[in-house]
């Protein structure tokens, strides 16, 4: 019963794990830029719904629609100030772009939340079913569920719908796309937008279930990319995937070997990966 | 800025917040400009001073600067009231013709090699005479070994790792209690909750695994032995992961009468949050200080934690007193009390102003001949302690903890009993009400 706990435990982390990860394959692995500030993202997600549900008293679904909501705005304008402009320069410098954008976002967060610790309080969304002695709380559980959601919404837009076939075309050639008549900015606007909403929404729904401060996102961002690399870039459900492998392996090899193993088993497993699959589970060669 | 004492209701008095807080950065720049203008009193007094003001730590980092902040401006300006505190009531050094303290902040972020860096800014471009530190045992523990090889004295206020005094190092000193001290107050508590007939047949230690929950972790295993007290598991883990439920299951299995965690804030909180969504709590929970004392963690795990042992040297105490009047000025203007940690950063820096006043000089080894040459009574310190006197590895001798319990939304005293101002809870209700 116990290593059942466990083995749930990890899944329902490993769909956080997914749905943190859910933005940012959509920019690193389609677009092909690494984008840094993706934890930083999440962050103000998690912040936007404190304000909601302290403010206006917002139950679960309006605040993670408004984190979504705001966060999809914030990406596009982010596309429009200043990526945009990056994408014309070299590699590094669209690499390091982000990266001072995250320092600026963490540090603007800092200035205005403080450095202390804040939880949503827990009439949001809390409590724990038990199911047959199988306990699962209910923020993970709605996280996990909305993973799922958050996953399939995106693999269907990406694959069959005329918006996520214009995305891809501008991914693969954004001359090409031009000619027949997409417009680039638009769709990449779309893109930063809808990464960085689906990061809000992962923020709102984490923030049920996990206390936080402006530098969560470093705790949470290598994870989200060793995800990514791991589900194979440019695949939404080999993220999720993968995420659901790394909460389990996580989860098992903490309570087999102890706690402080547990991130040394699961790099030496994506090592091996990469190693045998360079493209990630999901990937195309 | 969500914490309770602050409110976290209308929206106008969080705008005037925030506009201070947006003023912070222009504050600080201000500050800066002010630390770097060459044309300055001459006989003013530089120390510099290395917290974690960012990443998981830095509730508790900005918290510790806030006290010495205080602490300095205290020093500065006269206060009349606090007549038994080192030059609690007069304006500045009186032995280096009324000076004042200029504190020289900086950030170490947690980050051991940050604070190496750090200190060697401060002291090679800053020309700082001192320095104060850490909260961080692993960052304490290099940042000494800076300061050492440039001849700069340096207090350590709260960093508890068993080693950091100890190397022969001729410029550390330590006043806080350090790991061995607070094992040993841990091993009788339990033990004389055995005497009154409670069940405490085994323990489980959980500790974060950097030099500070390595070393207490270490110290409390001895002292359990010594004591005869059976020690169920020990589990090291990292502090910066996103989940602790694989401990918490762990724990769950082995039953222990009592668990110690030895925690840092975030994992401290999360703790708390799983425990409750995986229905585990023992009859008692000690926190070893840290997380279980940082500003954050009554708002955001008190309803959870109810009965949770802490230790502190601090308590705010009766009116009257050195503790009451200081955490009055403190909660005037942060709208909380002091913690332990915060106060034992506080007493650090009165110890070492008062070190620079008695040397009348601020040449680096007179610091050092005046910190050795200290000796205060309780009666002159705003904590706990039962004094300050350091022994030749520079460790306060007179060092002392307590035992505190979380009791509603704030904590009391509950051992020993000659300081106790409330009964211990038992066992502990957590978020059973």
């Amino acid at each position: 019963m116990t290593l059942l706990q466990v083995v749930v435990g990890g899944l329902l982390l490993g769909a956080v794990y997914a749905l943190f990860a859910s933005g940012l394959t959509l920019i690193w692995g389609m677009m092909n830029f690494i984008n840094f500030a993706h934890g930083e993202f999440v962050m103000l997600g998690m912040y936007a719904a404190l304000l909601v549900v302290t403010w206006l008293g917002g139950g679960p679904a309006l605040f993670a629609l408004a984190a979504a909501l705001v966060l999809f705005a914030l990406g596009a304008a982010i596309y429009f100030g200043l990526i945009r402009h990056v994408l014309r320069g070299p590699m590094l410098a669209q690499i390091l772009s982000t990266f001072g954008l995250a320092l600026v976002l963490r540090y603007t967060a800092f200035w205005i939340f403080s450095a202390n610790f804040v939880s949503l309080p827990q009439t949001a969304l809390s409590g724990t079913l038990s199911i047959g002695g199988l306990l699962l709380p209910v923020p993970q559980l709605a996280a996990g569920v909305a993973a799922l959601a958050l996953t399939a919404g995106l693999h269907l837009l990406l694959t069959r719908t005329a918006v996520g076939s214009q995305l891809l075309a501008v991914a693969e050639d954004r001359e090409a796309a031009m000619l027949v008549g997409i417009r680039p900015d638009r769709m990449q606007a779309l893109a930063w937008g809808l990464a960085a909403g689906s990061a809000g929404l992962a923020g709102a729904l984490m923030a049920t279930a996990y206390p936080w401060s402006p530098s969560v996102g470093a705790t949470f961002g290598l994870t989200a990319f060793i995800t990514v690399t791991l589900g194979g870039f440019g695949s939404v459900p080999g993220a999720l995937y993968a995420g659901l492998m790394v909460g389990a392996i996580q989860a098992l090899s903490a309570y087999w070997l102890g706690p402080i193993y547990k991130d040394v088993v699961v790099y030496a497993l994506f090592v091996a990966l990469l190693w045998l699959r360079p493209q990630g589970l999901m990937g195309r060669a | 800025m969500y914490d309770k004492s602050r409110g976290m209701s209308g929206p106008s008095p969080e705008g005037r917040e925030t506009m201070n807080e947006l003023l912070r950065p222009v504050a600080l720049l201000f500050a800066c400009l002010a630390v770097i203008q060459p044309a300055r009193a001459a006989d003013d007094v530089k120390i510099g001073a290395i917290y974690p003001l960012t990443g998981n730590s830095a509730g508790a980092g900005q918290s510790a600067k806030d006290a010495v902040e205080l602490g300095a401006e205290i020093v500065n300006s006269p206060h009349p009231g606090l007549e038994k505190l080192p030059l609690g009531a007069g304006a500045g050094l009186p032995g280096l013709g009324g000076g004042k303290i200029v504190l020289d902040n900086a950030d170490h972020q947690g980050n051991p090699q940050v604070g190496q860096q750090q200190t060697l800014r401060l002291i090679t471009e800053d020309h700082v005479v001192a320095m104060l530190g850490c909260y961080h045992s692993s960052v304490a523990l290099v940042a000494t070994a800076a300061a050492e090889r440039q001849g700069i004295p340096f207090v350590i206020a709260d960093s508890v790792a068993l080693n950091i005094t100890g190397r022969g190092f001729k410029w550390v000193f330590r006043t806080g209690p350090i790991a061995p001290d607070f094992a040993k107050a841990y091993a009788e508590f339990l033990t004389d909750l055995r005497k009154g007939g409670k069940k405490i047949d085994s323990i489980a230690v959980v500790n974060e695994n950097t030099d500070y929950g390595t070393s207490v972790a270490a110290s409390i295993l001895a002292a359990a032995k010594t004591a005869g007290i059976a020690v169920a598991a020990q589990i090291p883990y990292d502090a910066n992961g996103a989940d602790v439920s694989a401990q918490v299951l762990q724990l769950k299995g082995l039953k222990p009468d009592a668990v110690i965690f030895v925690s840092y804030t975030a994992d401290t909180i999360l703790y708390f949050k799983t425990m409750k969504n995986l229905d585990y709590l023992p009859p008692l929970i000690i926190g070893d200080d840290a997380g279980f004392s940082d500003p954050s963690f009554i708002p955001n795990a008190g309803p959870l934690a109810q009965g949770a042992v802490n230790r502190s040297a601090f308590d705010i105490g009766a009116p009257g007193s050195n503790s009451y009047a200081i955490n009055q000025l403190f909660n005037a203007k942060h709208h909380r009390d002091l913690d332990d940690t915060s106060a034992r950063w506080m007493q650090g820096f009165f110890v070492l102003a008062d070190a620079i006043n008695r040397a009348g000089s601020t040449a680096p080894d007179k610091i050092q001949a005046a910190l050795r040459a200290t000796d205060l009574g309780p009666d002159r310190l705003m904590i706990g302690y039962r004094g300050v006197k350091f022994d030749e590895t520079g460790q306060n001798t007179l060092s002392a903890t307590y035992l505190i319990q979380l009791q509603g939304d704030h904590y009391v005293s509950v051992w020993p009993e000659d300081r106790a101002t409330a009964k211990l809870q038992w066992p502990m209700t957590g978020w059973r009400q």
